[in-house]
């Protein structure tokens, strides 16, 4: 009899308890995430690097656009990498200080890689969820008219768009943004595809839920693992993107530089001795990549567990 | 209670177009009749069971009714509206009062969302006036009559096992208080003892809010347990439809004798004792149907009229479409002199 009190009493506590907090697929992702060493890694090299970005410049001795008159005209000898003089990275070629150079590198071809990235989520993810829901004659002409953008050779594209227009940053936002999208629209397009005939879709359909609202309640939470996935592996595409334009010289336009546009410099004055411009723009752009591609590696283990 | 019924089914056609992979644009699409003139009614209160193999048009003709896929024929709701005529808006109003349950109870659920959102949704739909401490009042008290802990509510569906994600499925159905609720077999993917709570709970909540139920399966026994009547179909058209009771102790269609002699007994002497009539051959393409009766290629009393004639049940209780309907016994005297 005190044994079936207690077991009332405890039901009723139970019941009257506090609500209990639900462990969504998020929140599992989370944990897998955090237990893959290298993908961590890479997620503090990227935080290393986005604090090098906004912090570097209150860092640096000196600005980015300000020569260094004791140095110029002796830049492979005194322009080396020194700490006493506070050119922590040595100096450019022209006498400005290289540390200073490269964070406005790194803020521009950080900037690049994800708005680029952003346009290709926001664009390719509802373009993609919407072709791939509503089906039919409207995806056949979505799809095709993705088909044909993707058959342009985007490269000579964008650097038409550069020629014709003038090398300015709105423009390469543009080029790239124009170009990123394509992709993803078709990945998401597939994932919806697959989506679609889910009972829970046939659910709130045979509810009478609106047709935007189920893709944006149900199928767009259901991809977002995958677009998560690809758009960490993009923005190290559209930073390489950015970096070969501006390595042929048409990309940003001085006084803004970028890796791509430092890494040129540097290796056109490779053979002057003043190895420290290649090697410090270069070193930033490496270390992103990889962390870029180890953190992508990490999200899609995580978030699509069966695969392993 | 009136005596117009709740739902009224007249001539319900369903076909679906195909097209084979590398047919020329102007080939004419091949036809598949996956509900081919089915009618009833349903009264207000009642149980209707709907039995038959798989492929047969079951899930079609439910997912007609409530517009999932095109259908031609009528649907009187009420006494007043076609809801096979109705525009997608105008069936929005409707939607309210029909609901569904799926066969697979975690697919039926998306996983991104929490139990309370996934209950609530039909609620947020049609009745975006509520407050979300009115919806999620009302979720809890649901989820309580259905068997499930109210303090789970934030838990999402993988967090569950099938018969309690079926009992999410229930409560999702039940929440705008429809009238009639299709239960699209609700049970199939379910374990044998979860099935009996999931079919106790379904009898319970209809006897209780006075639900009406389309309940498909292929199950027999498991549609005898809640049916007040049952509706047997066969390649899209309806054989036999009687009150449970009849159509289990005398039924006259020869295909319904066939499915019933093949129901298991749990009972060993018995079942050995059984004589079960054998179907002879495989469902024939419901591309291709038979001509006149449907049933005649795997029929034993088939005759020449079977082929020319399409057997119309006469009016009644018990509605037979066969041209020699009649007891199991009469089978085997059908079939001695042909």
């Amino acid at each position: 009899m005190l044994i079936e009190n207690t077991k009332m009493k405890s039901l009723a506590d139970r019941l009257a308890g506090d609500e209990v907090k639900g462990r969504s697929l998020w929140a599992d992702a989370r944990k897998r995430f955090f237990k893959n060493k290298a993908a961590v890694g890479g997620l503090i090299v990227l935080l290393l690097v986005l604090a090098f970005a906004v912090f570097g410049s209150s860092i640096a001795r000196y600005s980015n656009e300000t020569l260094d008159f004791s140095i110029m005209g002796q830049i492979a000898e005194k322009g080396g990498p020194s700490l006493s003089n506070g050119h922590y990275f040595g100096t450019d070629d022209l006498g400005r200080d290289l540390f200073a150079r490269t964070v406005q590198g790194t803020q521009i071809s950080l900037a690049v890689g994800i708005v680029g990235s952003a346009i290709a989520v926001l664009v390719g993810t509802f373009y993609g969820a919407f072709a791939g829901y509503v089906g039919g004659r409207t995806d056949n002409v979505m799809m095709r008219t993705v088909d044909i953008l993707m058959a342009i050779p985007y490269m000579f594209v964008l650097i038409l768009l550069l020629v014709v227009f003038g090398r300015s940053i709105i423009m390469l936002f543009m080029g790239i943004g124009l170009i990123s999208w394509l992709d993803m629209s078709r990945i998401v397009r597939g994932q919806t595809l697959s989506l679609k005939h889910k009972e829970f879709i046939e659910a709130a359909e045979a509810t009478g839920v609106s047709r935007l609202t189920i893709i944006r309640r149900h199928i767009v939470p259901n991809l977002l693992g995958v677009v998560a996935v690809y758009a960490t592996l993009l923005v190290p595409l559209m930073i390489l993107t950015e970096s070969f334009i501006s390595f042929l010289g048409l990309g940003v336009q001085e006084p803004l530089t970028s890796w791509g546009a430092l890494i040129s410099e540097g290796s056109r004055t490779i053979n002057y001795g003043t190895l420290w411009q290649l090697a410090f723009p270069l070193f930033f752009f490496i270390i992103t990549l990889f962390a870029f591609f180890f953190v992508g590696d990490g999200l899609r283990d995580a978030l699509d567990p069966k695969d392993r | 209670m009136t005596d117009t019924p709740l739902l009224s089914v007249r001539d319900l056609h369903v076909a679906f177009t195909l097209r084979r992979e590398g047919d020329w644009p102007w080939t004419p699409p091949r036809k598949l009749h996956a509900v081919n003139g089915v009618s009833f009614d349903l009264a207000e209160g009642e149980v209707l069971g709907i039995v038959g193999e798989s492929g047969c048009g079951k899930s079609t003709l439910a997912r007609a009714l409530i517009q999932m896929v095109p259908a031609t024929g009528q649907a009187i709701w009420q006494g007043k509206t076609d809801l096979l005529s109705l525009s997608r808006h105008a069936m929005l109003k409707y939607r309210a009062d029909i609901q569904m349950v799926f066969q697979d109870p975690l697919a039926s659920l998306n996983p991104r969302m929490t139990v309370g959102e996934i209950i609530a949704e039909p609620l947020r739909t049609h009745h975006p006036e509520l407050g979300a401490d009115e919806v999620k009042l009302r979720v809890k008290a649901l989820m309580d009559r259905v068997g499930l802990l109210p303090n789970q509510i934030n838990r999402y569906p993988h967090e569950f096992s099938g018969g309690q994600c079926q009992r999410i499925g229930i409560a999702r159905a039940l929440v705008v208080g429809p009238k009639l609720v299709i239960c699209d077999e609700p049970v199939s993917a379910l374990d044998v003892s979860i099935q009996a709570q999931v079919i106790n709970l379904l009898m319970e909540l209809q006897r209780d809010l006075g639900l009406t139920l389309i309940f498909i399966a292929h199950d027999l026994s498991v549609v005898k347990h809640i049916s007040n009547r049952v509706m047997v179909l066969y390649l899209g058209r309806m054989m036999e439809m009687a009150a449970g009771r009849a159509l289990y102790a005398a039924p006259q269609h020869p295909y319904t004798q066939a499915l019933l002699s093949a129901v298991p007994i749990p009972d060993p002497v018995r079942e050995r004792g059984k004589v079960v009539i054998p179907l002879a051959g495989d469902l024939p393409s419901p591309l291709a149907p038979p001509s006149g009766c449907v049933f005649r290629t795997r029929c034993a009393r088939a005759q020449a009229i079977c082929a020319e004639l399409a057997p119309q049940p006469a009016a009644g209780d018990h509605l037979v479409a066969c041209h020699f309907p009649g007891p199991a016994t009469v089978a085997a005297e059908a079939r001695a002199p042909g």
